[in-house]
């Protein structure tokens, strides 16, 4: 149990996570080259094979699946290479990963964002 | 001599640098957030400093996971633009004060702080949105700039109280460097804000007033804040404002607030942005 274990629907990037996402997170920061995403686009999963990515983080990044991604070791700052390449906003991204949609995200985020009360620890009401 | 004559805080939201760069900064969503950036512009203006000190961090652009040193002092004489995945940012590469960097990485080695030093850095939003909010759009940078990247990104973060000894050894070694210039150091990043997981948009307002009003008024006391408190209380990204503690580390015991601005939302985040002078 970890003193931020208790933090609801937070994923701390922590030695434990960064060991588990290494390689997911090393193919989002491949992205960062442009002849790298040209690949990409050619043969997504030709790709991620060559890239050691688990069969699960494979399906996820094939999926835009960004809450798994999180759970599988995923950084947002690395995953959100993907959404960028997709051309996707961090307001969807945001959305996906809280079941919201884009429109309501940012209309939550206009209206002072997601309360912090209620949201500090795990089960709190 | 060289001397520190302001601090800065500010958050580096790329979405405004985006804002800039497409020239949409006084559409009905961006006006109220670059309106209250005006007043810090003009007062950047009419300060003109030599040299800017940049405490920002880094996301996944120069360093990845493949290294990861949690402060890095850039001591070349220009930095570029990095590409964060969508081409780089179509704005002026930073012109460098090598010397005074180089005085920074050897002094604070010696002080007891490891630094890694960057000959090779390019620079991503972290850096640059900060100097669009001050500077605006320019064919080159008003001011020389000196960057000093923080890990954020891989947990743990250097503490609260590591950043503002870092930014008090920063002040007293620009004030034994022998040559005339003067220095603002921003302190970048923040406010409260979480870009991931079921609880991405989470905001706290209360938080980020007491934390503005607190830089003032008790920085020791910020200090002390534990890097859980900031991951619960203000999200897990945050905990960017540690590096706010670094910049007002560099201005002494008593300092005065000239402006202060903040406003929700800025894309995901609360935008806060403070101006302040030792007294």
């Amino acid at each position: 149990m970890k003193d931020y274990s208790d933090i609801p629907g937070t994923y701390v990037f922590d030695g434990e996570h960064s060991r588990k996402g290494y390689r997911l997170n090393m193919f989002c920061m491949s992205l960062n080259d442009a002849a790298n995403r040209e690949l990409f686009a050619q043969d997504e999963s030709a790709y991620l094979e060559e890239r050691g990515l688990t069969t699960e983080q494979s399906r996820a990044v094939l999926d835009r699946d960004y809450l798994e991604l999180l759970k599988l070791g995923g950084n947002i700052y690395y995953t959100f290479k993907l959404a960028m390449f997709d051309r996707k906003s961090m307001q969807y991204v945001g959305g996906q990963m809280s079941g919201m949609t884009e429109e309501a995200f940012k209309a939550m985020m206009m209206n002072g964002g997601r309360p912090i009360d209620g949201n500090r620890r795990t089960g709190e009401s | 001599m060289a001397r520190i004559i302001a601090g800065v805080g500010t958050s580096h939201v790329p979405a405004i640098g985006a804002a800039v760069d497409n020239g949409i900064t006084d559409s009905d969503y961006w006006a109220p957030l670059f309106k209250g950036y005006e007043p810090a512009r003009e007062w950047m203006r009419e300060t003109q400093p030599d040299v800017a000190i940049i405490i920002y961090n880094d996301h996944a652009s120069a360093f990845s996971l493949e290294l990861i040193p949690t402060f890095v002092i850039g001591v070349a004489d220009a930095f570029l633009p990095a590409d964060e995945g969508y081409g780089p940012r179509d704005v002026p590469a930073v012109e460098g004060h090598s010397a005074l960097a180089w005085h920074l990485a050897e002094n604070l080695i010696l002080n007891e702080f490891d630094m890694t030093i960057a000959n090779n850095l390019a620079v991503d939003h972290g850096l640059t949105v900060p100097l669009s909010i001050l500077f605006g759009q320019c064919d080159a940078w008003p001011c020389r700039v000196i960057p000093l990247c923080v890990n954020v990104i891989q947990y743990p973060p250097p503490t609260g109280k590591r950043c503002y000894d870092l930014g008090r050894a920063i002040a007293s070694i620009v004030a034994s460097f022998d040559e005339d210039l003067t220095v603002v150091v921003f302190g970048t990043g923040g406010m409260s804000h979480q870009l991931q997981g079921e609880r991405a948009g989470v905001i706290n307002q209360p938080f980020d007033i007491d934390f503005l009003d607190r830089l003032v008024s008790d920085p020791i006391g910020l200090t002390e804040r534990s890097h859980v408190d900031y991951i619960r209380e203000a999200g897990s990204e945050g905990i960017e404002l540690v590096m706010w503690l670094a910049m007002r580390g560099t201005l002494g015991d008593s300092v005065r607030q000239v402006y202060r601005h903040y406003h929700v939302p800025a894309s995901n985040t609360a935008a806060g942005l403070t101006v302040l002078e030792p007294v």
